[in-house]
């Protein structure tokens, strides 16, 4: 008879982590994690309500950020870290855990800003503004809609003619994240042989921006409107390896994965301070997470968090085995922005009256996701490109 | 120039530690394990040394389970140039005293010029490891660095005292402990974690620093824990209803304390 051996007594997961999940990082991982982690909970969280009350960006975390190798933090070489895609993922989700757009700054200067010039750019170019942009000392912005042209971008309107050793823009860019703080702006403008991307460095003549007031949402970010008039720089700021919008896509695609992994930052963060209060707040003579209701809602929100989690560490998997589809990126971007606001919009409601302060990161992070929601591709792009992709029909023409 | 820091994985600080009633050592399944944080001052100390004195190597030594590479790992991230950790099962149940005589028997192969170690750790915090290397090494301890200065082959710190501190120096080589206001440690960059990956960690078993399995671990130690229990736990403190004279109630109470 085979000898009965007592079942190992299966260890309660953490609430943060239901399934386990950090089994499945690897050391290297996990140390940089935490690292960013303790660097949020250290330096951006006792600042960031301000910043966001204030509508200001906190500037003086650049030279930390970029200390800490933040800054270009996936791309290899020219002084940057060189981290994998999961690496970089976590280091997102931990980000915006802090705040949207934190974690927007910080993908705007490696996946906007230094990407095209790391991937597209000539070796001057790649010598000359990549290891400064780690450093921080020069801040990149991406400037591709445009006042009339948002989810299609193809139909920019800004244009760039080559004029002998010059290039002549004119047009604008909206919404533009780091836009007003910027010394130097990637520009996608459309040249005689299609759209391309140039390198406009701040105190261009001919070229200013504006930065847009009364934002409800990413206060602790700039966002700016660029005008270019007349606006000539040099015929090498543009950068020769790419042509068409599969620049700026391949931009996006790098930053959109960010987004997938950040959302569950947020996500987490939201969850976190409901739980936690759920637990701590007394009514009717017991915790509010004893009632039935409210731990539906806690149960639905740790329930979404680990798929989300899920999702984005096989899309940062799929990322480093080099063999990644846009059309994944979509599915991950739409599911997690989607899955992060539904819980952050409950987790304010579990928080009841004081869910509406910036005493709690909340009412913030929802106010953040709506952005998120919306830029990089809004929600309904995505589920179009999802669609188009399982049916082989483009809603789009 | 060579510096060891003596590095320990312990279980993440959250106040209490859980102890095995039946081993009565420190349980470390299910918590996290975490570079002890009072060790990040004395690599911080270290890399200071260094980016003051270029050559200088900064060496990380542990002695625990192969987890404790983790450790090792996140000194090295932080900046240390190489690692060594021993580990042998033969080494669990290990005193203070066998400790110390093990990592003196490490740290004596990397010829060291100074010897850093926190002033305790965070988990069983004897405080006996670094008086014990230094004894093994033969070298002189300065504790309670507050501050350090390295000139003309001496070391000199400032000594953390109740009252205020005390300056002292000894000849090189010798052991320091620091203490956590020592400095403000260093986040590793996460080039440093990259970088971290492909330094070099020796390995090491009890075998290999030449001792048998009867002079370490719980065979070769000379003390024994008994048994633990709790503090007693303080009284409740007693809850002030404002009806509008709680602010001179508590004005009282500390008077009557004389604290005001
Ligand atoms: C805070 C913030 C920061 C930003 N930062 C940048 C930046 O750094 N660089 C940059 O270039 N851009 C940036 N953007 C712009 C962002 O990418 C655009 O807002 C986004 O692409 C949507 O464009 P739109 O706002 O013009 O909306 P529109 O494209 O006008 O869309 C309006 C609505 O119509 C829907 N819609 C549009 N087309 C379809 C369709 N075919 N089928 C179904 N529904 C459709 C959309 O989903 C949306 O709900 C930022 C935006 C914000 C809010
Ligand atoms: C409840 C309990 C009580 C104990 N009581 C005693 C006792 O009374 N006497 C006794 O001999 N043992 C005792 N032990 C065992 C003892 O704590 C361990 O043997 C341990 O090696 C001593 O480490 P420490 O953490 O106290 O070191 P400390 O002396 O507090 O450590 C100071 C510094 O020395 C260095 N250091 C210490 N350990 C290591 C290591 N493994 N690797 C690298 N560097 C290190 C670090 O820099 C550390 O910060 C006890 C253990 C427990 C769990």
């Amino acid at each position: 008879m085979a000898e009965h051996t007592a079942a190992k007594k299966p260890q309660m997961p953490s609430a943060f982590d239901l399934l386990n999940i950090e089994s499945l990082l690897s050391e290297e991982e996990r140390m940089v994690r935490d690292t960013v982690r303790r660097f949020v909970k250290e330096r951006v969280n006792p600042v960031i309500g301000e910043h966001f009350e204030a509508g200001t960006f906190p500037r003086e975390l650049i030279p930390e950020m970029a200390e800490l190798g933040l800054l270009g933090m996936h791309l290899e070489g020219y002084g940057c870290a060189g981290l994998s895609a999961v690496s970089y993922g976590l280091a997102c989700q931990e980000l915006e855990a802090g705040d949207s757009g934190i974690r927007s700054f910080v993908s705007v200067q490696g996946s906007l800003a230094m990407f095209p010039i790391w991937a597209f750019g000539s070796e001057e170019q790649k010598q000359k503004w990549l290891p400064r942009m780690a450093k921080g000392e020069v801040i990149g912005c991406f400037g591709l809609t445009e006042p009339d042209h948002g989810s299609d971008p193809s139909g920019m309107l800004t244009n760039a003619r080559r004029d002998g050793d010059s290039y002549v823009l004119n047009g604008s860019k909206m919404w533009i994240t780091n836009g007003g703080v910027a010394d130097l702006a990637v520009v996608w403008a459309k040249a005689e042989d299609g759209i391309r991307g140039f390198l406009v460095e701040k105190g261009t003549p001919g070229f200013s921006t504006s930065d847009i007031k009364h934002k409800l949402s990413l206060r602790a970010s700039v966002t700016s409107e660029l005008y270019f008039d007349d606006c000539r720089i040099p015929a090498e700021n543009m950068l020769p390896n790419v042509k068409g919008m599969r620049g700026p896509l391949s931009c996006l695609n790098e930053a959109r994965f960010g987004i997938a992994w950040g959302a569950t930052g947020a996500h987490r963060a939201c969850y976190e301070a409901a739980l936690e209060y759920a637990q701590t707040r007394i009514q009717f003579g017991k915790p509010i997470g004893g009632f039935q209701l409210v731990q539906q809602k806690l149960a639905i929100m740790a329930t979404e968090f680990v798929k989300a989690e899920l999702l984005a560490l096989q899309l940062g998997r799929l990322k480093d085995a080099g063999n990644i589809h846009p059309v994944q990126v979509s599915v991950a971007k739409r599911n997690n922005v989607r899955e992060a606001l539904k819980t952050a919009r409950e987790a304010r409601s579990i928080l009841g009256a004081n869910g509406i302060t910036l005493e709690y990161p909340v009412s913030r992070h929802m106010n953040n996701l709506e952005s998120v929601y919306t830029y990089e591709g809004t929600d309904d792009i995505h589920t179009l490109i999802i669609g188009q992709a399982i049916t082989g029909i483009s809603a789009f023409s | 120039m060579n510096i060891v820091v003596c590095v320990k994985q312990v279980p993440e600080p959250t106040g209490t530690n859980r102890i095995d009633p039946k081993s009565l050592r420190i349980l470390r399944e299910g918590v996290d394990s975490v570079l002890d944080p009072a060790d990040e001052f004395s690599i911080e100390a270290a890399l200071q040394i260094q980016e003051a004195n270029p050559g200088t190597n900064v060496v990380v030594v542990s002695m625990g389970p192969d987890r404790a590479l983790e450790a090792i790992r996140r000194g090295l991230a932080m900046g240390a140039n190489k690692g060594v950790l021993v580990s042998d099962a033969n080494l669990a149940g290990s005193d203070a005293l066998t400790t110390a005589k093990v990592l003196a028997a490490a740290i004596k192969r990397e010829n060291p010029d100074l010897v850093l170690c926190a002033t305790e750790s965070s988990d069983a915090y004897t405080g006996m490891v670094p008086g014990g290397i230094a004894h093994h090494l033969g070298l002189p301890l300065l504790s309670y660095a507050k501050k350090l200065t390295l000139a003309g082959g001496k070391v000199q710190i400032e000594r953390q005292t109740e009252a205020g501190f005390q300056r002292v120096e000894a000849q090189l080589p010798a052991v320091v402990t620091v203490t956590g206001s020592i400095n403000t440690p260093r986040y590793p960059a996460l080039k440093g974690i990259m970088q971290a990956k492909k330094k070099p960690v020796d390995q090491l078993t009890a075998a290999d620093l030449g001792f048998s399995p009867e002079q370490v671990g719980e065979k070769g130690a000379k003390e024994k824990v008994l048994g633990w229990a709790p503090a007693e736990q303080r009284k409740a403190g007693t809850v002030i209803k404002d009806d509008g004279t709680a602010a001179t109630q508590i004005a009282d109470f500390l008077a009557q304390l004389k604290v005001i």
